[in-house]
């Protein structure tokens, strides 16, 4: 989230697309109820289903999943042609008035530089045009052709509101009143939020309908202001801090990335990180990448990260492509793999295509289990009659299985959506053996240490000289742990304008990552969580719930990163002058000689608003990014694509180039497109959710919510059921080109078929929730349905659209 | 009759069926209300926590029995809503409402298990020979296939045979201390929940 749970009460209008927060995130669905109760403010829903959100909106749109860029775009095209736009803003704020290169082209959905063979882009052309002076040419009248505002306007031309009902079936009076509403926020004393979740991250085209959405939010000048943003309701509890913390294939702690195999040279992987302004006086807040990076080098190998060994460079594995979930289920089945930790996840019921799933575990020489709850993935090798047909003798994978404690019976913190980490205390111990995940993991690194300094082996330096300071080596504390990732001085740090004084005396804990060295002199674990274990102690144990501005950022509940920012880019809630430009919702201000107000300020502290530094600091050209340049790999603008498995033989936004039907950038392995249904034999499209009463793959263990909701279902529209003679109860068959369930058919008025070109499409819902464990009736994993392919970014599968057919059982 | 003591009054409420309406009219003893079974919660230890479900990330309340002393075991028996909490203010949905199910759930593993290749069952087996033999098999992976260079002779230290998944519900210090383990053995395959 930019913003946080609670300033969802601040706003004017909540968009919530993409997501389902009254049944997925309850309590904090009540922060919406709160903005319509107190603030007067109108939510709107756009989902495939009449969903519990939708049931309490002011505006209820149906749209055919997978579409969202189609509706938005349109949105983009109304806003811009019909100047609804917030001005100062976008000119001061965004990149609408820098030049494109003139080599920058786009044609029948594809981008220049398009490699059909390889499905990917030579970037090169999708950049700014340079001055003499490096620095970005610009327009500030948006006349210019080549300037974003007129390429971002030619581009959505063909997004017209009978494109949008051609493509989403959304009905036209539908999509043009919930267009005026949002066009309604394009004045500085109006706000929307949106608020998304699984519903835009799960498609082919994911990271595009985000940004498309970012783009409105921009459009609208509603990115750094209470009550707007883009807020992420994220799935977990945690998967926010794990994110944080650089769990990802290609990520190091604090969105700092590994570096690629060709980048051999230190100096020059820190300098592509620390990228130099694009603009005259920008703060281009990267620029101190070398000191989060030597931080965190020293605090992972202490003595031996050296200024001579480029802190331990070489000690970090170098990419040579991503190897993210979905390629290394590839990888194992093809049999390149031998060994798999599951810690607290169940992939054969959270990944696509279980019976790939099934036979990849089974091509692995050991499979590691830790986790509280007895997962699916755990006796992958078990029979379980139809819903885990297996033939246990032929499986040769050894498995172990671990016990871990629950939240319950550990310390420790959390991060949530809105970036708070709090902390939580243990309440009683686990049952039986239990171990905690940082006992197993400790226990299992402490021994392979232990081999590799007895027998030796392959590269054991990374092994040996990882720091490990620990008290009780096989069993750290999760205090321990937050002090090491909060960071702190290793020998005395001085102010850098009077090198005579200290600011932080050596071993004292760093109060936030400005203190950060590059010279070995700090370490850091994560340098975004610099501050939540300060010199003052653990500030993710506060609990002042005080909210003295009524504004509810309550800074002095838990601690939130970064430096305890509650909103970010808050700098743009402000006009250029440095004036709130809603002085009702005011986050912070300049007042003649720094930064100040209800939040803590996300600019440097003392600049002078006169001297042009632009809010979005991270960026080298401080303001926020129409054209994406290359930073998403299948283009600068989102553009539409059909998922892989559509009922539509071509694109209609681009008919005659069969290129553009899906994602052309997308990584689709072989036998995977192979596995790929037709709408001929699969008419019916398919939609995952979730219910209230379940949470993924866990409450099916849990006995209050295995008696709410008892049984897998597949939820149906009544004009479907109709059509095939379905009785609400009886029992169906949902069969994909890679499996089938059978389920209870629970047929509805909350889905309505749509008419997509002409054609009249069903949906069909189907929670996930169910399995061959827990105690719950046991039903089919979800996933013996869905297609192995992701976003083109993320490579986040695509389980929100895909194709069925529905037959009775 | 308002000085009956407890023994009294039971001694004439058994008595006649008269006796049991005289509470009913004022005539009951002080010291028999006072004995009505105090409530659990009143002599529990309190715990605050969040809930591992979503991301709202609910302040909860976790009710224990036992006073944390070290020979007394706890036990939580009811979960609820922290009212304190700026976001849920005492609220719970119905995923956080059966918090204490899943504490207590069946499915909850209790000893280290080992399936043995062709096997269709489990084993119990030790923490020391789990984790010992984990050891030698990741070791022994990673001794064979270790990648110090690649094709083009680059230094690349990477490890592709073993991965990992990590969780999404566990706290801030596994994550880290998982993410420091699994770089430094050179893993590559490493991902968490938000992948998906």
């Amino acid at each position: 989230m930019t913003n946080h749970w609670v300033d969802i009460k601040n706003a004017d209008l909540v968009l919530i697309m993409g997501g389902n927060a009254a049944e997925a995130h309850p309590c904090g669905f009540k922060w919406v109820t709160e903005a319509k109760a107190h603030n007067k403010a109108k939510l709107i829903v756009v989902d495939p289903r009449f969903t519990r959100s939708a049931s309490v909106a002011d505006v209820y749109a149906p749209i055919r999943t997978g579409t969202d860029i189609v509706f938005l775009g349109g949105l983009i095209n109304y806003l811009l042609t019909h100047d609804k736009i917030q001005r100062e803003y976008v000119i001061n704020y965004t990149d609408l008035p820098f030049l494109v290169k003139d080599e920058f082209t786009f044609t029948d959905g594809i981008y220049s530089g398009y490699n059909a063979e390889k499905h990917s882009y030579d970037k090169s052309s999708w950049d700014y045009q340079k001055g003499d002076d490096g620095f970005v040419k610009t327009d500030p009248t948006l006349t210019d052709p080549r300037c974003v505002y007129n390429l971002l306007k030619q581009h959505y031309t063909r997004y017209t509101l009978e494109m949008v009902e051609r493509v989403c079936g959304t009905p036209q009076d539908k999509v043009q009143q919930i267009w005026d509403m949002i066009a309604s926020t394009a004045t500085p004393d109006r706000a929307m939020t949106i608020m998304y979740a699984l519903g835009w991250t799960q498609h082919s085209v994911g990271s595009q309908m985000i940004r498309t959405g970012a783009m409105v939010q921009l459009l609208l000048g509603n990115i750094g202001v209470s009550g707007g943003g883009m807020n992420a309701l994220r799935g977990h509890s945690n998967i926010q801090g794990l994110t944080d913390l650089g769990l990802m294939s290609n990520l190091l702690t604090g969105y700092m990335t590994l570096p690629g195999e060709k980048e051999q040279d230190y100096d020059a992987y820190i300098a592509a990180r620390a990228q130099k302004p694009l603009r005259a006086n920008q703060f281009s807040y990267w620029q101190n990448y070398g000191k989060f990076f030597v931080s965190f080098m020293k605090s992972w190998w202490g003595d031996a990260a050296t200024a001579e060994n480029h802190w331990a460079f070489d000690y970090l594995p170098k990419l040579d492509k991503q190897y993210d979930m979905l390629q290394a289920f590839e990888l194992m089945n093809q049999g390149k793999m031998n060994g798999y930790i599951c810690q607290g996840f169940n992939p054969l019921a959270a990944a696509p295509n279980k019976a790939k799933l099934g036979t990849s575990f089974a091509q692995l020489k050991f499979l590691v289990i830790i986790d509280p709850l007895a997962t699916e993935t755990s006796e992958f090798w078990k029979n379980y009659g139809v819903h885990n047909d297996v033939d246990s003798a032929k499986i040769q994978t050894e498995v172990f299985r671990l016990p871990t404690t629950c939240f319950a019976e550990e310390d420790g913190s959390l991060t949530n959506s809105s970036r708070w980490l709090q902390w939580h205390w243990k309440g009683a111990n686990p049952p039986g053996e239990a171990r905690s995940d940082l006992e197993i993991m400790a226990g299992l690194f402490t021994r392979m240490r232990t081999l590799y300094q007895k027998d030796g082996g392959a590269f054991p330096d990374p092994i040996l000289k990882l720091s490990w300071p620990y008290a009780q080596p096989a069993n750290p504390t999760a205090e321990e742990l937050a002090k090491e990732y909060n960071g702190k001085a290793l020998k005395d740090v001085t102010d850098p304008k009077d090198a005579t004084k200290v600011i932080r005396k050596a071993g004292e804990q760093v109060a936030g990552f400005a203190e950060l060295r590059d010279d070995g002199s700090t370490a850091c674990g994560c340098w975004i969580f610099a501050g939540s274990w300060g010199p003052n102690g653990n500030a993710m144990a506060r609990r002042d719930n005080a909210d003295p501005t009524g504004i509810g950022n309550t800074l002095n509940w838990a601690w939130s990163w970064p430096a305890n920012r509650r909103v970010m880019y808050n700098r743009a809630s402000c006009d250029p002058s440095g004036k709130p430009f809603n002085p009702v919702r005011k986050l912070v201000a300049w007042n003649g000689t720094a930064w100040g107000g209800a939040d803590v300020p996300d600019f440097k502290a003392d600049e002078d608003p006169a001297n042009g530094m632009g809010p979005f600091i991270m960026n080298p050209e401080g303001v926020a990014r129409f054209f994406a340049k290359g930073g998403l790999v299948e283009g600068p603008f989102p553009e539409h694509y059909e998922p892989f498995e559509t009922p539509l033989a071509a694109n209609p936004l681009s008919p005659n180039q069969p290129q553009a039907l899906n994602n052309p950038a997308a990584r689709v392995f072989k036998e995977d497109r192979e596995a790929f249904g037709k709408a001929d034999k699969f008419p019916h499209v398919a939609t995952t959710y979730r219910l209230t009463e379940h949470f993924h793959y866990w409450t099916k263990h849990v006995r209050l919510n295995a008696i709410t909701q008892p049984e897998q279902f597949v939820e149906i529209g009544a004009a479907l059921a109709d059509e095939l003679g379905i009785g609400n109860g009886s029992r169906v068959r949902v069969s994909s080109n890679r499996g089938h369930i059978e389920a209870v058919a629970m047929v509805t008025k909350r889905i309505k078929p749509l008419m997509i070109e002409g054609k009249k499409v069903h949906t069909v819902g189907m929670p996930i929730h169910w399995g061959f464990l827990g105690v719950a009736k046991p039903g089919y994993l979800t996933n013996t349905l869905t297609p192995f392919v992701g976003d083109a970014n993320t490579n986040t599968p695509e389980f929100k659209s895909f194709l069925v057919k529905v037959e009775k059982a | 009759m308002s000085e009956l003591t407890r023994r009294q009054f039971l001694k004439v409420t058994g008595t006649s069926l008269v006796g049991s309406s005289l509470a009913l009219m004022g005539f009951s003893p002080g010291v028999a209300l006072a004995e009505v079974r105090e409530y659990k919660l009143a002599r529990a230890s309190e715990t605050r926590n969040t809930c591992p479900y979503c991301s709202v990330a609910c302040g909860i309340l976790m009710y224990s029995l036992g006073d944390r002393a070290k020979n007394a075991e706890s036990n939580i028996f009811h979960i609820e809503g922290d009212p304190d909490h700026p976001v849920n203010r005492g609220t719970l949905c119905p995923k956080g409402a059966g918090l204490v199910d899943f504490i207590h759930s069946e499915s909850r593993l209790k000893y280290p298990e080992y399936r043995a290749a062709g096997s269709d069952k489990w084993q119990r087996i030790s923490w020391d020979d789990a984790l010992d033999r984990i050891a030698k098999l990741m070791k022994a992976d990673r001794d064979a296939n270790f990648v110090p260079k690649n094709a083009d002779g680059l230094t690349v230290n990477r490890w592709l045979t073993t991965g990992m998944l990590a969780a999404s519900a566990s706290s801030n210090e596994v994550g880290y201390l998982t993410h420091k383990v699994a770089r430094s053995l050179g893993l590559l395959a490493f991902d968490n929940q938000a992948r998906v």
